[in-house]
């Protein structure tokens, strides 16, 4: 690897360094406008992330008149007031819930169990699981979608299109990321650790139940938040399967052609705080737990 | 996996063999019954004749593919012209923005990988729709571009194949700036600054050191960006014109509206064949195989 860094790299020689060590103030100030250069830029690109998010925020206070909300015409509390005011689109935010919490205790129980066996053992057919594990990352929804749709539109299937169907998809693409979320923290962790409450007498389920599966628990909460997000959010392959069920995804793809209620900014923002929040305290979490450990 | 582990676990050999078996046996058996098997179906469907109502039978009609390639090959490319400008795209913005969080944040490290996640607590159609809006006509983007005669006076930000692959680029910017961030992060700034000692130009040390050292979380990241880009439609949906559709556009119309099972099968096999070719290609380009 330092191989790339070799010394050939004769090129005129310069003073400024990309690292602290200044050699002169010419140096530094050059340094200086280079080092604002790219936190410029960085500044602007999270400008643009911030964009649509700013005007979510501020167009759910819009006292609108038109059917698409583009245009600022007065501050009101209205739509945070009655936010199931628009028709279905509370259901379908119920819908989408539950849907959410099927699919994170499947894909979490699923995954992390898979998780284990890929680290935790040696088997045969060690490169299929994971080929098997990484496939339904690098497929396009729209494949994945319309091939769950044709299995079950099939005669042959016993379920109808609608809430199941949903479920067992939504379980389905969350599966590999709970994978490869809880495989990193295992991979991670200190194997001296549970040799240590073997060779205390711990049996085999014990050192599970006490030693590793509280080492792993961060992994498996951050993997089964993934997967909520992801179950939650997710369109393009429920739009295949959900029969005549409306997600809250659907319900949002169906406004786009009658009409936006602003109330749909009123849900874009309390997801975005509520997401916020859990990331927060898992910050917190993460940062107490590193100080306990040091 | 460790020795001590094996060791203690002696006296239960035959289970512990069993046991990595029966941790798998019910993930992988879901996604064999609900990944693979629907793409079997898939590919069954697309060699099928016959309607909806009347049902289908295979019978092994290859003709449908020659006929949806030639009816369908422009959107496959406008697809993937769209989704390749907006890898471009998103690598130009991500690639500073996790730079600067890598090396440039100092304490603010935490917070910055939080700013870059949080505008994705949005749902995904949410933030779509109020690109819809932020570049509506009436909106004042478009109007302020047409103040400054940027824009002509009858021209229009939205349902040009422009707001489409701004939407792209937007949409699947996290996965493209969270690998760049994570290949970045783990070079360890000594070489950098070893290439300095050398006399390596600040930027001779980023294209010699840095540059390369990175392009593991490069490669991941156009294929995170590119893969879900060219499959995607409501982009086009949101923001597009009817007349510049990509092929998940046509895939969704001929499977839902028209259904048009085996055409439509036929297109979405196509597109995986397609999607499957250029990763190969592209990872034994970019010299590395290690793709997550």
């Amino acid at each position: 690897m330092a191989a790339t860094a070799a010394p050939s790299t004769t090129s005129a020689p310069r003073t400024s360094a990309p690292v602290p060590r200044g050699r002169s103030a010419g140096s530094r100030a050059l340094r200086w406008v280079r080092n604002h250069i790219t936190q410029a830029y960085a500044a602007l690109a999270l400008l643009f992330l911030f964009l649509p998010v700013a005007y979510v925020l501020l167009f759910s206070f819009n006292n609108t008149s038109s059917r698409f909300n583009e245009r600022w015409t007065g501050f009101t509390w209205t739509y945070w007031r009655h936010p199931c005011a628009v028709p279905g689109m509370c259901q379908s935010l119920k819908i989408s819930l539950q849907l959410g919490a099927i699919a994170t205790v499947g894909a979490t129980l699923l995954g992390t169990m898979i998780a284990f066996a890929l680290v935790r053992h040696r088997f045969l057919g060690r490169t299929a699981t994971n080929l098997l594990i990484f496939l339904p990352m690098a497929t396009p929804e729209v494949v994945m979608g319309s091939s769950l749709l044709t299995l079950f539109v099939n005669q042959a299937s016993p379920l109808p299109l609608g809430f199941w169907t949903i479920a067992i998809a939504h379980i389905m693409f969350d599966i590999s990321f709970v994978v490869v979320t809880v495989k990193a923290r295992l991979q991670g962790l200190d194997p001296r650790l549970e040799q240590a409450a073997m060779d205390l007498y711990a049996t085999p389920l014990q050192t599970l139940r006490r030693v590793t599966l509280p080492l792993v628990m961060p992994g498996i909460v951050a993997a089964a938040l993934l997967a909520f997000a992801l179950s939650f959010d997710d369109f393009i392959i429920t739009d295949f399967n959900a029969g005549s069920v409306v997600t809250f995804p659907m319900f949002v793809y169906g406004a786009h052609q009658r009409g936006v209620p602003p109330q749909i900014n009123v849900i874009g923002s309390l997801t975005f705080f509520l997401a916020l929040v859990f990331t927060a305290i898992g910050q917190l979490g993460r940062g107490r737990a590193s100080r306990k450990h040091a | 996996m460790t020795a001590g582990t094996a060791d203690l676990a002696g006296r239960n050999r035959r289970r512990r063999r069993n046991t990595p078996y029966l941790l798998l046996l019910p993930g992988l058996g879901f996604l064999a019954l609900f990944f693979v098997l629907p793409m079997l179906f898939l590919a069954s469907n697309s060699l099928q004749t016959g309607n909806i109502y009347d049902g289908y039978a295979l019978t092994w009609h290859w003709h449908t593919y020659v006929q949806v390639f030639s009816d369908y090959h422009q959107q496959f490319i406008r697809s993937f012209e769209y989704a390749g400008m907006a890898t471009v795209a998103a690598l130009a913005i991500a690639y500073p923005l996790a730079y600067v969080i890598a090396f440039k944040s100092g304490r603010f490290k935490n917070l910055l990988l939080v700013l870059v996640v949080a505008p994705f607590f949005v749902s995904f159609l949410v933030r779509t729709l109020a690109w819809q809006s932020i570049l509506a006509d009436d909106g004042y983007i478009a109007d302020g571009l047409r103040t400054l005669h940027i824009l002509s006076s009858g021209g229009r930000l939205i349902n040009t194949p422009f707001a489409v692959v701004c939407g792209l680029t937007y949409n699947f910017l996290p996965f493209m700036t969270l690998p760049l961030y994570a290949s970045l992060e783990k070079i360890d700034v000594r070489l950098i600054s070893a290439a300095a000692d050398l006399y390596a130009g600040p930027a001779t040390a980023f294209r010699k050191v840095t540059f390369p050292l990175s392009l593991p979380g490069v490669v991941a990241g156009t294929l995170l960006t590119f893969i879900p880009a060219a499959g995607d439609f409501v982009n086009v949906e949101f923001l597009g014109d009817p007349l510049h559709q990509m092929i998940g556009n046509v895939i969704e119309k001929r499977f839902l509206v028209q259904t048009d099972y085996p055409a439509a099968s036929a297109l979405s096999v196509l597109l995986m064949a397609a999607i499957i070719v250029l990763v190969i290609i592209y990872t034994r380009r970019a010299g590395t195989e290690e793709i997550v």
